[in-house]
């Protein structure tokens, strides 16, 4: 298994950036996910990767080795496709022993390889069918097993759960994960499901228009996100941004009076990052508001959602604003009831409304 | 007003349909739709009938009024076309007849219209020259033009749109009208009654064609099977001819066909171009017209000969071009 490394990789299309400048480093036995809406980028770099986009700008390099300017078949690496690819003229047993052929091992080698491989995503049974008798799962288990049989130097998927059905997507997911740990292989997984992301990366790089947003653990993107972009993309729903006025350790915010005092800890971040500016953008994650009578925030039911384990509760704050809160009480709320929250100090985010940056706290001595 | 009664079929329906296909009054109206298009089938059929049952006829047998359906088949006809023969004389048909006990079946067959075989007629070496010119011309179309499609259909071509209207242009004016600007370059290249000539010519004219069918089924294919093959270790030529090739085999059936049928048919420019050595069937039977009376059994089975081997590979192939031609209509 391998390091890869992307140093300034650009992709342009004409004058267009398909993919900005960019540096990443996924270590040996890593599992990063490529995350971001449809047209970030995020399957250019994958083929970047792979060889089958050229690059730009820039170099790539494969455990140490600048594989840049190599054939896709030199590069030692297996790609999965989001539509499996799977050779629809051969069956599955030779679509698995397609890679080994390419590299001329012999015919008993090769069986055993593939029933090896067939064993462990336990496939031996469909061996001898052709992709289309095989149902989306087990397609995607046989690329899977394709892309395994050769033991490549790193793995990239192309959004391989993008065509399944829901609950079928959720059991490869975590068969996907655990052969991931089994195999200790590096992995570079494509995918614009943030949920997926969540489950599966060990690092997520969130990407929109062309650039890395942030790179971080699923906490940290999830927790601290770096900007408003990531703080709305990443969470279901998305984190709570509202515009306020900061002034002396209080936010007012727009529509119905609503102030909110700043934990000591955030209130000279805010001072010196705003300079004179007063607008800014206070966030908070669904789950880290509680509805309480006597809370200080004040919002107005527009609608409440049921979804099993908790209930979500949609308030408007001012015209442009609805917030989302997850509540555990099943209660429905009567629409356009007043209801008070307040936001768990520790959990309160703030960011820079024109850079769009999320602020840091400052330590006060 | 409802278009349908309220009773809908008497037996319960168990397949997958719509309603206005079961509805009683539907099935009535399908009936009638397959009658017709049985009688309009059987009257396109008339033709070729015609001509099998002609190509089995005795000489008397075609010519009597009204023409008979039934009668005693022979194979008088495939005498006269593949065969030379002299008539005999009276006196030279005694003595033939006389030791017709070790003679072959076909020269019993002579005797009996008073005639003597003297060798094979010159159908059978046009024939020949259809086959391979049609065979050879219809193998280089469909190879060149499935190289020429792939590279349309995969890669950046300057002026790409501008070369292909230019290839499909040369389908355009007919055929005929170059006949006389190709007879004159022939004779200077000397390419007159050639294999070559003939050859070429038609590859030139299938190619358009070719390229044309062969693009929309390589189009189909999707570029990631080539690019799975291409990670999976293997070159570009190889991923063609392992992935791309096996799964383009309807679109390389269908394309076969068609060019085979139409430089097995081709008529006008092997009629200008060809005279003795190159001349294939197709103008042959024509001229058979002229010499020696009209021999229509002997038309009808050169026809009927002709006619054998284009239907045959379209018999082999008939799965593929039938999804040849409906490919691309319905998203998979």
């Amino acid at each position: 298994m391998a390091t890869i490394e992307l140093r300034q990789v650009e992709k342009k299309f004409g004058e267009l950036h398909a993919v900005k400048p960019l540096d990443l480093t996924i270590q040996d036995g890593e599992f990063v996910v490529l995350l971001g809406p449809s047209g970030c980028g995020k399957t250019t770099t994958l083929r970047m990767i792979s060889g089958l986009e050229a690059v730009s700008g820039g170099t790539i390099w494969l455990n140490g080795r600048n594989v840049t300017w190599l054939h896709p078949s030199e590069r030692d690496i297996a790609f999965v496709f989001q539509f499996y690819a799977l050779y629809p003229h051969l069956t599955a047993r030779k679509n698995i022993a397609f890679p080994l052929q390419a590299q001329g091992e012999s015919r008993e080698t090769v069986e055993k390889r593939v029933d090896e491989v067939a064993k462990l995503l336990r496939i031996e049974h469909l061996l001898n069918a052709r992709p289309n008798q095989l149902s989306g799962g087990d397609q995607q288990r046989v690329a899977l097993a394709r892309a395994l049989v050769r033991r490549p130097e790193a793995f990239l998927m192309d959004e391989p759960l993008g065509a399944l059905d829901a609950d079928f997507r959720e059991a490869m997911r975590s068969e996907i994960k655990r052969l991931h740990v089994l195999q200790h292989a590096t992995t570079v997984y494509v995918t614009h499901d943030q949920i997926e992301a969540m489950a599966m990366g060990d690092r997520i790089v969130v990407m929109s228009e062309a650039e890395i947003q942030q790179i971080g653990t699923p906490v940290e993107v999830y927790y601290d996100p770096a900007n408003l972009f990531v703080a709305r993309f990443i969470g279901s729903p998305g984190m709570n941004l509202i515009n306020g006025k900061y002034s002396d350790g209080v936010v007012q915010m727009a529509g119905l009076d609503n102030r909110y005092t700043v934990p000591q800890e955030w209130q000279s971040g805010l001072k010196n990052n705003l300079d004179s500016e007063t607008e800014m953008v206070i966030g908070f994650r669904p789950e880290s508001a509680q509805i309480n009578d006597r809370g200080n925030l004040i919002g107005k039911v527009y609608a409440s959602e049921m979804q099993g384990s908790s209930a979500v509760l949609h308030l408007t704050i001012n015209e442009n604003d609805i917030i989302h809160i997850r509540t555990d009480r099943l209660i429905p709320y009567p629409i356009d009831a007043l209801v008070h929250f307040d936001i768990d100090p520790r959990m309160v985010r703030f960011f820079n409304s024109k850079t769009g940056a999320a602020i840091k706290p400052e330590v006060t001595q | 007003m409802a278009q349908f009664e309220e009773t809908g079929p008497r037996t319960p329906v168990v397949e997958p349909t719509r309603v206005d296909k079961v509805h009683p009054r539907a099935k009535m109206g399908k009936s009638i739709r397959v009658i017709i298009t049985l009688i309009v089938t059987f009257i396109m059929i008339i033709p070729v009938l015609v001509m099998i049952m002609t190509a089995f006829k005795s000489r008397a047998d075609i010519v009597t009024p009204p023409p008979k359906v039934f009668f005693n088949p022979t194979l008088e006809g495939f005498l006269y076309l593949f065969t030379d023969r002299s008539v005999l004389s009276p006196s030279n048909l005694e003595s033939e007849r006389a030791n017709a006990g070790d003679l072959s079946y076909w020269q019993k067959l002579a005797l009996s219209v008073g005639q003597k075989i003297n060798g094979p007629s010159d159908y059978v070496g046009r024939l020949k020259n259809s086959v391979i010119i049609a065979g050879t011309s219809t193998i280089l179309s469909v190879v060149l033009g499935l190289f020429t499609a792939y590279a349309f259909s995969r890669f950046k071509i300057v002026g790409k749109d501008d070369l292909l209207f230019f290839i499909l242009s040369t389908r355009m004016l007919p055929g005929v009208v170059v006949t006389i600007p190709l007879f004159l370059l022939y004779k200077q290249l000397g390419w007159n009654d050639t294999y070559i000539g003939m050859i070429i010519l038609y590859t030139v004219f299938n190619l358009s064609f070719s390229v044309w069918l062969l693009m929309g089924f390589l189009d189909e294919i999707p570029v990631e099977y080539e690019e799975a093959a291409l990670v999976d270790g293997y070159t570009r030529m190889q991923a063609f001819f392992k992935i791309v090739l096996p799964q383009a085999v309807t679109g390389i059936a269908a394309t076969t066909v068609f060019c085979l049928i139409f430089a097995w048919n081709e008529y006008a420019f092997a009629l200008m171009l060809t005279s003795e050595k190159a001349r294939t069937a197709p103008p042959s039977i024509a001229t058979m017209l002229g010499s020696g009376g009209l021999e229509w059994s002997a038309i009808a089975a050169g026809s009927l000969g002709f006619l054998i081997p284009v239907a045959i590979v379209t018999f082999v192939l008939r799965d593929y071009l039938l999804r040849g031609v409906t490919f691309g209509a319905v998203r998979k």
